[in-house]
This record gives structure tokens, C-alpha cells and sequence, in this order.
């Protein structure tokens, strides 16, 4: 046991010593989120907003008084045919229109039902899309103050120019996408390269013409890269929590049991990885054209999976973090209980067991 | 008992095992023995170390190391050697003093338990313990490497070329290092490239292209070299050396330092051979008789 | 004979800090030289040797190297140098040919006069049959050989050769010595590094550097006479046992 400790110790010790990587490694995860988090947020406050009024009646007025009064618009300008549309984008005037048609307010009148159009400046979809979002939500909250006082049911039906972007469905998804992304780069890549570095510098060599059984010295390995890993995941669900105001919906015990899991996948890639590849190189190369590009881009977590073509999908499904990534949304975002991701869960598990079981058949106690 | 048994040892590489790096190998090493392989670079040294260090497996042939098969009790093995491999395999991020610690933490040991045994070799290196061994110096790493390959007292050393690239002061004192250690009972397989270190083992084993070439002590092999060899000089080293080369009594003539050594057939005589190259104009010639090094015999077995 | 001196240093220093790597080196080497610079390791050579070669500057002192001052003529010393060391000498994943090739393209030789000279070149070898090879299949020796011929293909007037034999075994290490002695015989002064002390004796000067200066600098036969000593490797122990430095 004390062989295994002056182990770790000597893992610590590296990695203390390497300053800038164990900052990169510390700070890459919290750099991230916060980019991404306010990339992303995007809170709509005193936006602008044009108007085509083409009905100029009561309902109408009311409507546009009800977004003027929202803290979320400002009314900027108000237009009066719709070729000034283009223009009001050109020249930054807004990023919205609500265009009210001839008909609108007749429409509510006679057949309690009515259409308008939102028009967007889609060159910024996300914004494009929280504007919309928040425009119709006012709409809505309109239709519903009618219908308290009516007998049949008004209905405003919004109309918008932009569809709906399903890549924003869980506005928070960057951070289970971080959550898979850190969890691969310092467990897999990091795990890959500190066993090879001593297959390079020869003192592999050593360790194995000792007394030392080949396997602790690789566990000794994967313990400091856990507890960095603890620490990231710990700092990154702080943040989101803290910072982000993206809650945890779910069991915060099944999110920790879960990234266990997914951790033990990563350690067992790493390992696999060291085990066939003799150059830090070549393991740093593996592990991002292997791992950490098929996590960004087919996790699900930049491109929604629904929208890419059959061949993709497919691929998709032997990604360990897209079932990672699937698990933390539905726990964290969605707060789902364990139920709904035993599919995941199982994939997952079915992928460590074959992994870990891959890595160990081809551990080497010599050097070839 | 024999400290190191090989028996027609060979490894091979490559797909087809077309590469074969050591053939047949085939020598006992005694207890407290230093015992060279002498070898250029690519000749197997590297290789047959690994094989004995439980590194690699034999292609074919078996070993054993203080008893045990390099084979079927590599555990046991790897709990009595003490190996230090060719380039500087310690790490370069620790300090003098930790990497001292953590060898000896492995081998289930403590400095203080074996501090007679490395005491020469560390008190060298103790003023700088808490200096980073990426920052020592050539002789102070090699120093260092040799006090981790010992700190848990081994029955067997094995030395790959301790000595390649460290300056001619601090390969003396490494050779002093390793008479002491052998005093201490401890068995000490060590290679080198040098010729001029064979005389510092008790046997040697000359190796090339995965062939032992001969084994034996180092007056066994200088020995059996029987042709008369001439040590010859002149003004011009060069031209002196083309003439002896075309001269037909010679067998083989080559540089050796200061002098030529010229290694005669049978029958011819000293006399003949100063007439000769007078003729050919070589100025301030002296010629003289000389005792076979193990360079000389080295050179002859590579090329016959 | 001032006019037949190809390296010319006077008072040479290096320093790094408060660290003097080279303190004060002033001698000369005339053309066509085998001259030996020998020393311990960390003695200064390879820091000396950078200098002469123009690949760093020295804190003081002077120098000319074929006739070119060290400190304003860099580039036009790398042009009449040819250097080649133990650690990097050509492309493994070349072949024989494109190694030469590349090497002569550097000095901006003619492709037909590389052609002319390559096949030569390897017929002086007697690597003909593996001219296509990659230079990484070619055994140690043989690619110290190559090595050093491509060092000297663009006929420079010195080559530095930084511990051209290490692990050569001995039957190669001669013929490498051959071509040391050929290229000698041509004109081309050799300037050479060596652990390996029957070496020394091959040269026709011998320096030998301790802490940084040069302590001795003759003759082979000279200095065993000097020092009362049978060989070289005697002379050699004798001064680097003075050394104070540590060799760090």
C-alpha cells in the first residue's frame, strides 16, 4: 500500500511541477463555460422592435401598447408597408418586426381567431430565436387576458419567419456538452499521455524490472486525474448553478453516479490507448481525432443528432459521450429520475466493461 | 550455482521476424563476477539485456538469473536485479533526493536500510539532493541512475552501456564504482561499446550483429590471437598505411593510435618489412613488436 | 606560413550569466589540419564549437573562421563550413539519394553537378545498391559515413565533427577515419571531437579543454612527451583531473 501512495505522490508531483498544463487543465473547463454561458444566454432586455401595423385598430393598439410597456422591447420604429422590412435589418434599427395584417383585428372580432408574423434577423439564429420566443410569449399573455373575459376562446396564432431551432430546445445544453468534454480531455487524453510519457523517457522500462505489478502503476495513474476531474466537475456545476442560474433539476447523486461511470470509460480509453501506442504524439492524436472531435461534434451537443444524415446518426451511436451527454440533460436540464435513461445508462456500461476488458487484455507487463 | 545461465538465447523483430538481433547466445556469469559485453552499437547488447531483465521474451533458447527462469518467474526476477538502462531513465521533474525515495518505496525498501551500499556513489550527489535530476550533469545523472538501481541491494546488476557518451574521468571513476560494488558480493552484467574497458571486467563476451564472437577472460581472448603483431610509425601515418595494406606478407594492417598495427602471415620477418617501406620513402620509421588488445582481436574475429 | 591559417581565435569568451562556458581561448589551425579538440564533458567544447560554427555569438574575444570575422560574416562562414555530430546528421525517412540532394540544394549547387557528384559519391562508398534506401534501414556506421561525405559535398574548407563515431564499431571506425584522412589530403581542414582517446592520436593537433580554457594544445607526440605519459588517454586523465567545474 505504501508502494501504491509514494506512487500517487510521484503523480502529484508531476503534475504540480507542469504548472501550465495543470492550469490549462483547471481553467480550460471554467473558460469554457463562461464563454459559452454568456454566448448564449442571451437576455433579452430593451431590444428593439418594429412595427408594421396594417390593421390600425383597438386589438392592434393594444397589442403594440403591451409590448412597449414589456421591459423586454422597445418600440423603434414603426413601419408602414412591408418593404421597409428589409431596410429596418439593413440598418440596425431592430432585429424583430411584429407585422399585425389588414385583417387582424377583424379576424378577432368575427371569428375569435387571428394571425400574426414575427419577422427575425436570422443572421444570429440563437438571438433570432430567444426573440421570437419572448415576443410570442407577450403575444400569448395577451390572448389570455381576452380570453378571461370571453366565451369562446380567442386565438392569435404567431407566425414566425424563422423555424424553430431545435439546437436550442435545452437553451443550457453547453454545459453537460463541457461536462463530457472535460471529463474526456483529462481522463482519456491526459491518462494516455502520462503513460506513454514514461514508455518514452524509458522509465517504463524501470518500473516494469520491478517488483511493482504493472497494473498499480497505471492506477496510480488515473487517481490524480479523478480527483482533478472531481475537482472540474464539482467547479463546473458550481458555476452553472451559481453563476449561469442553470439548476439541477434532478438527483444530484445520480448525476455524480453517472459521471463516475462515464469517467471510468474515459479511464479505461485512456489506458487503452497507452497500451497501443509508444509516442505522446500519437496518443495525443488518437485521443482528438478519436475522442474529443466526435464528442464537439456528434455527442449531440453543437448539432442536434435529429438533424444529421442517416450515416452520421448512426456513427453518432457508438460515441460513449453521446450517451454521457443524453444522461446529464435528462438528469440535470430535464430532471428526469433514473427510469428514463436506463437505455443510456446501459449502452454506457455495456461500452466500459468492453473497453476496460479491451485495455487489460492488451496491457503489457514487458515491453512488447 | 551460476549467477547468469543463457542457453542458445535469440530474439527477432519485425512482421516476419526477419530482423534477428540476437542469435544463439550462449554464457554462464559467476557470482561477484563483472562481466562485459563488448559490442558496437546494433550489435544485440540492448536486446539480450531485456530478454535477461524479463523485458522481452525469447524467441527461442532459455535464461536464468540467480535461479530463476527469465521466463516462467519473471516476478521473481524483477524483485532481485537491479537494471539501468542505456539512456537516463529517471524522472527529470523529481528531485536528486525523490527519485531516490520513490525507487526505493517500490522496491519495498528504505534509504536508510541499504545507505552502506550506495554511500560512495550518493555522498557525490548528495549536495546537489534537492536539485532536479533533468538538471544534473551527464556524470552526476549516471551517478544518481546507478544509486536508484541499487537501493534495494539486487543479487544481479545489469549495466546497459552506463558509460556511452560520459568523458574518459568519469568512466574511470564509474569502473572504480563498479570494483567496490563486486567486492560487495553483487554480480554485474555491464555492456559497453569501448574495447579499452574490457580489461576492467573479470570476462567478457565480444558481440556483433547478435553473434557472441568470444567469450572468456580478457587474457583468454588476447591470448588466442596468434599472429605476430607490428606496431609501425613513420612520418606520413597515412601513406604508411596505404603501403602496408598493399604489402602482400601483411594480413590485415590498420590505424591504432599512435602506431599502425600491421598483423603479419606466417613466415614473414620484421626486416623484410622495414626494407619495404623504406623503399617506399616512409621517413623516421619505427617498428616495433606488439601484444594483441582486444581491439586487435575483436577486429580480426569481425572480419573473419 | 600566417597566410595557410584557416580558424584564428584570440581571447574567445562565452559567457552565460556569471557562468564562463568558454574563458579566454586564443589558437590557430591551419588548412588541410586534423586538429582534435578534446575535454570532459561540460568543458566548454560544444559552446566553443557553436562559436566557430556561427551559431552563437561570443560575449568577447575575436575570431575568423576562413578568413570571415565570427561576429559580422555568419553567414558567409556557414557557407565555407561543413558540420555534422553524433545526435543529427540526416533524414531517416530520406533516402540515400534525397538526402544528398537536399543537403547539396541547400548550398545551391547545380542539378548537374549534384547528379555527377552524387554518383560518385556513392561509389566511393559502395552504396550504389542502396541509393533508393531510407537512410533509417542503413546500419550506424554506414550512415556516419553517408553523413559525414554529405557534410563535405559542397567541398567547404573546414568540417566540424562533433563525436562522429560514437558506438561505431571498430572496423567501421577506421574506414570513418579513412575519410577523415582523404578529405584532409584534398585541402579540407578537419575539426573534430572525440571520446574516444586512440582517436586523438589520429590527429596531427590536439587541444584539450578544461573549466572552459584550453590547458594544452601540440602535437599527440608532443604532449605524451610533455606530461611523461604513454598515451593519450593519460594525458587526457591528467588534465581533466584538475578540473574544479563541476560538469553541470
Amino acid at each position: 500500500m505504501k508502494q501504491f501512495f509514494s506512487f500517487i505522490k510521484k503523480e502529484f508531483y508531476h503534475i504540480w511541477r507542469d504548472r501550465r498544463t495543470m492550469f490549462i487543465l483547471l481553467g480550460m473547463p471554467l473558460a469554457q463555460i463562461i464563454i459559452f454561458g454568456f454566448a448564449l444566454t442571451n437576455e433579452v432586455k430593451n431590444e428593439s422592435i418594429a412595427i408594421l401595423d396594417q390593421s390600425k385598430d383597438a386589438a392592434s393598439s393594444q397589442i403594440i401598447n403591451k409590448i412597449s410597456a414589456s421591459r423586454y422591447f422597445n418600440v423603434t420604429a414603426l413601419l408602414h408597408n412591408p418593404d421597409e422590412i428589409a431596410r429596418t435589418f439593413q440598418t440596425n434599427t431592430a432585429r424583430i418586426v411584429l407585422v399585425l395584417p389588414s385583417t387582424f383585428g377583424e379576424d378577432l372580432r368575427h371569428v375569435n381567431k387571428a394571425q400574426v408574423q414575427l419577422v427575425t434577423d436570422a443572421s444570429d439564429p440563437n438571438i433570432a430565436t430567444t426573440l421570437i420566443n419572448y415576443a410570442t410569449a407577450i403575444i400569448t399573455d395577451y390572448q389570455q387576458s381576452l380570453n378571461s373575459t370571453a366565451v369562446i376562446p380567442y386565438q392569435i396564432n404567431v407566425q414566425s419567419r424563422m423555424l424553430y431551432n431545435p439546437q436550442l430546445k435545452g437553451a443550457y445544453s453547453f454545459v453537460p456538452g463541457v461536462m463530457a468534454m472535460v471529463l474526456m480531455l483529462i481522463c482519456t487524453m491526459m491518462t494516455a499521455i502520462t503513460i506513454v510519457r514514461e514508455k518514452e523517457t524509458g522509465t517504463m522500462e524501470v518500473m516494469l524490472v520491478s517488483p511493482v505489478q504493472p497494473m498499480k502503476i497505471v492506477m496510480a495513474k488515473a487517481i490524480p486525474y479523478l480527483l482533478l476531474t472531481v475537482v472540474n466537475i464539482t467547479n463546473i456545476l458550481l458555476l452553472s448553478v451559481f453563476v449561469l442560474d442553470v439548476p439541477i433539476n434532478g438527483s444530484l447523486i445520480l448525476l455524480t453516479g453517472e459521471s463516475i461511470l462515464f469517467t471510468i470509460t474515459c479511464l479505461s480509453f485512456g489506458l487503452l490507448i497507452s497500451s497501443v501506442t509508444d509516442s505522446q504524439q500519437t496518443a495525443m492524436m488518437i485521443s482528438m481525432m478519436g475522442l474529443f472531435l466526435p464528442t464537439v461534434m456528434l455527442s449531440g451537443f453543437m448539432f442536434p443528432i435529429e438533424n444529421m444524415p442517416l450515416a452520421l446518426r448512426i456513427v453518432s451511436n457508438v460515441v460513449p459521450s453521446r450517451w454521457y451527454y443524453e444522461i446529464v440533460v435528462a438528469v440535470m436540464i430535464k430532471g428526469l429520475g433514473i427510469s428514463s435513461i436506463l437505455k443510456q445508462t446501459l449502452v454506457l456500461s455495456g461500452m466500459t466493461v468492453l473497453l476496460l476488458s479491451l485495455a487489460i487484455k492488451n496491457f503489457k507487463i514487458r515491453l512488447e | 550455482m551460476q549467477s547468469v545461465i543463457v542457453n542458445n538465447l535469440s530474439k527477432n523483430y519485425g512482421k516476419e521476424k526477419e530482423i534477428k538481433a540476437v542469435k544463439d547466445v550462449s554464457f554462464d556469469v559467476s557470482p561477484a563476477e563483472i562481466f562485459g559485453i563488448i559490442g558496437p552499437d546494433g550489435a544485440g547488447k540492448t536486446s539480450l539485456f531485456r530478454m535477461l531483465t524479463t523485458l522481452l521474451l525469447p524467441d527461442s533458447g532459455n535464461a536464468s538469473v540467480d535461479g530463476s527462469d527469465i521466463v516462467k518467474d519473471f516476478k521473481a526476477i524483477r524483485k532481485k536485479v537491479g537494471y539501468m538502462p542505456g539512456r537516463f531513465s529517471l524522472y527529470q521533474d523529481l528531485s536528486v533526493e525523490e527519485n531516490l525515495n520513490f525507487f526505493a518505496t517500490i522496491f519495498n525498501t528504505t534509504i536508510e536500510k541499504n545507505y552502506d551500499l550506495i554511500k560512495d556513489i550518493y555522498i557525490q550527489i548528495e549536495p546537489f539532493k534537492k536539485r532536479k535530476a533533468g538538471k544534473l550533469s551527464g556524470g552526476m545523472k549516471q551517478k544518481l541512475a546507478l544509486s536508484c538501481a541499487l537501493i534495494h541491494r539486487p543479487v544481479v546488476l545489469f549495466l546497459d552501456e552506463p558509460t556511452t557518451g560520459v568523458d574518459a574521468v568519469s568512466r574511470k571513476e564509474f569502473w572504480d564504482m563498479l570494483k567496490r560494488l563486486k567486492q560487495q558480493g553483487i554480480t554485474i552484467l555491464v555492456s559497453t561499446p569501448y574495447m579499452d574497458e574490457a580489461g576492467l571486467c573479470d570476462r567478457i563476451t565480444l558481440m556483433q550483429q547478435g553473434k557472441l564472437l568470444s567469450t572468456g577472460t580478457p587474457t583468454e581472448i588476447t591470448g588466442s590471437f596468434k599472429q605476430t603483431i607490428l606496431g609501425v610509425k613513420a612520418a606520413n601515418m597515412y601513406d604508411l598505411l596505404k603501403d602496408l595494406n598493399a604489402y602482400n606478407a601483411i594480413e590485415d594492417a590498420y590505424a591504432f593510435g599512435e602506431y599502425h598495427h600491421a598483423v603479419m602471415k606466417e613466415n614473414s620477418s620484421e626486416e623484410a618489412l622495414q626494407k619495404y617501406l623504406e623503399e617506399k620513402g616512409n621517413k623516421e620509421l619505427v617498428i616495433q613488436q606488439i601484444k594483441p588488445t582486444i581491439e586487435d582481436s575483436f577486429l580480426r574475429l569481425m572480419k573473419s | 606560413m600566417a597566410n595557410d591559417i584557416i580558424i584564428q581565435t584570440e581571447q574567445l569568451t562565452k559567457r552565460f550569466g556569471d557562468f564562463i562556458a568558454v574563458d579566454h581561448i586564443s589558437f590557430d589551425v591551419h588548412k588541410g589540419e586534423i586538429f582534435g579538440f578534446l575535454g570532459a564533458n561540460g568543458a566548454g567544447k560544444t559552446t566553443a564549437m557553436r562559436m566557430l560554427c556561427g551559431l552563437s555569438l561570443p560575449t568577447s574575444g575575436k575570431a575568423t573562421i576562413a578568413g570571415f570575422d565570427i561576429y559580422k560574416k555568419t553567414e558567409a562562414i556557414k557557407r565555407s563550413i561543413g558540420y555534422m555530430s553524433q545526435k543529427f546528421s540526416l533524414y531517416e525517412d530520406l533516402t540515400v539519394k534525397e538526402n544528398i540532394r537536399f543537403y547539396a540544394g541547400i548550398y545551391g549547387m547545380s542539378n548537374k553537378y549534384i547528379k555527377d557528384k552524387t554518383a560518385l559519391l556513392l561509389q566511393q562508398l559502395h552504396l550504389e545498391d542502396e541509393a533508393d534506401k531510407l537512410v533509417g534501414s542503413l546500419p550506424l556506421g554506414w550512415k556516419q559515413k553517408l553523413a559525414f561525405s554529405v557534410a563535405i559535398f559542397h567541398e567547404p574548407q573546414i568540417v566540424f565533427l562533433d563525436e562522429p563515431t560514437g558506438g561505431v564499431d571498430p572496423v567501421t571506425r577506421r574506414e570513418f577515419w579513412n575519410l577523415i584522412y582523404e578529405a584532409s589530403a584534398k585541402g579540407i581542414t578537419v575539426f573534430v571531437t572525440t571520446h574516444y582517446m586512440d582517436e586523438a592520436e589520429y590527429c596531427n593537433r590536439v587541444s584539450i579543454m578544461v573549466d572552459g580554457r584550453i590547458d594544452a594544445l601540440d602535437t599527440p607526440v608532443a604532449l605524451k612527451e610533455n606530461f611523461s605519459a604513454a598515451s593519450m588517454d593519460e594525458v587526457f586523465l591528467q588534465l581533466a583531473r584538475k578540473a574544479t567545474r563541476n560538469d553541470s
